[in-house]
């Protein structure tokens, strides 16, 4: 039984960049079809999820919250309060709805990762994680604009520093400010969730591999299983870490765009 | 069974997929996918947690206004019940003032009037002894008179032998009740 079992799920080891391209569902099983596949469909699910939840528990607001109600409150709470007051100040408060619906999105999104069953997270394909950076990036701008004019590109890139050493600054920070940073948001949520999601199938195939190589190595294979949960709550702490990275990022880079001084 | 695992692991990569390189149906899943989770939730959540959020810091700045409202009422009450007692005590203390200096005017009246009172009936006893002296003397001298008579009878009835003597006597008696009289 352990064969036959380990034969479907071992079938690729090592595992590849194919094992984060499932076969789609509508069309079923094709392998270029990309409207209906299992990652869009969680795409869908954790929208819907986080407006059923917040719609469900703010359905009828109360001075004296409910249980569910404080604990969607928490949530726009410590997103408001800890990340957009605390970043941006107090005008930062304007920004913390689309803050805590970014922070709520990335974070259920890539919890899809660790949900038994589940265990892939959208946030693997750079897709998502590029169309969130990109929102980012026009926001931080169009903010800076709407704040500084057509002079915010100056002020975006010319540091206070003595005029002689502007020369090497200035290509310095319009690479930083306006190249780099959409890239690294986005590059550094995909690959925590893409290594993240390979760690765990190299850990949990390597156990079947083993095992299938040779019976000795049966003790291996636990221990590679056990490692496997223990990444799993390794994974738990990126993810939350992930999704708050992002939101800072993004908050921090409003607040650069709509600070007086460079 | 390695050798089988090897042998699938081409087959699937009939399409190879750069991680790098986003897949475009994708982005447009994911962009309306968050745009409607952005609509939703920024138009009907947030706001409203916003008003809660207000509604409750009114709720509690309010009370504590009408907490300090309410104390600053009583503060003025307890004032207000202080003066009013220390009025009333004020007053109980003059009252009490005035009742004794009435009670001192009182007992001075009832004194004199005591004493005057004890005066006239002493004056009254006295011109009473007076009158009576008076009488009892008036009395006495008519009844020396008879008592003289009375002892002349006697002295002239019993012994005339010793005339010369005997009239000394009377003489004698007669100017002495004169004086004892005069008296």
């Amino acid at each position: 039984m352990v064969i036959g079992q380990s034969t479907v799920l071992a079938a690729a080891f090592p595992p590849d960049v194919e094992d984060f391209y499932l076969p789609s569902i509508l069309p079923w099983g094709a392998h270029d079809a990309y409207w209906f596949t299992k990652i869009t469909v969680l795409v869908w699910v954790a929208a819907a999820a986080i407006i059923i939840f917040f719609l469900a528990s703010y359905r009828k607001p109360q001075l004296v919250p409910t249980k569910r109600q404080w604990l969607a409150e928490s949530i726009y709470g410590f997103v408001r309060n800890n990340i957009a007051v605390d970043m941006i100040g107090p005008q930062g408060v304007r920004f913390a709805p689309y803050l805590t619906t970014l922070f709520m999105f990335i974070l259920v999104n890539n919890f899809f990762g660790i949900l038994p069953l589940v265990q892939i997270s959208p946030m693997s394909h750079i897709a998502f994680p590029a169309v969130l950076a990109v929102i980012s990036y026009v926001m931080f701008i169009w903010v800076g604009i709407k704040k500084h004019g057509i002079a915010y590109f100056v002020h975006a890139v010319k540091p206070n520093a003595p005029i002689g050493i502007l020369p090497l600054l200035i290509p310095i920070e319009i690479f930083s400010n306006f190249l780099v940073r959409p890239f690294s948001l986005a590059v550094r949520l995909f690959a925590n969730m893409f290594a993240g999601h390979m760690l765990l199938l190299v850990f949990t195939l390597g156990g079947f591999a083993m095992i299938n190589a040779n019976a000795w190595l049966a003790p291996i294979s636990v221990l590679s299983w056990a490692l496997t949960i223990a990444i799993t709550f390794l994974e738990f702490m990126v993810i939350c870490l992930q999704a708050y990275v992002f939101t800072v990022l993004t908050a921090s880079y409003v607040q650069g765009s709509l600070a007086d001084e460079h | 069974m390695i050798n089988l695992y090897l042998a699938v692991a081409p087959e699937e990569g009939a399409a190879e997929h750069n991680p790098i390189v986003p897949i475009w149906e994708e982005i447009v899943v994911g962009t309306v996918a968050f745009a409607v989770l952005c609509f939703v939730l920024m138009k009907f959540v947030f706001p409203l947690m916003e008003k809660t959020f207000q509604a409750r810091v009114d709720a509690i700045e309010g009370g504590i206004k009408r907490a300090e409202t309410a104390q600053a009422e009583a503060n003025q009450l307890l004032e207000q019940y202080k003066a009013q007692l220390s009025e009333a005590r004020t007053e109980a203390a003059r009252i009490r003032d005035e009742a004794r200096a009435d009670a001192e005017g009182i007992r001075q009246d009832v004194l004199a009037k005591a004493r005057e009172e004890s005066d006239r009936i002493i004056a009254a006893g006295n011109e009473q002894l007076a009158a009576q002296r008076e009488a009892i003397v008036r009395e006495l001298r008519s009844e020396v008179g008879t008592l003289a008579v009375d002892l002349a009878s006697k002295i002239v009835g019993e012994a005339l032998a010793d005339e010369a003597r005997t009239r000394g006597t009377v003489e004698r008696f007669i100017a002495d009740l004169d004086t004892a009289g005069q008296r």
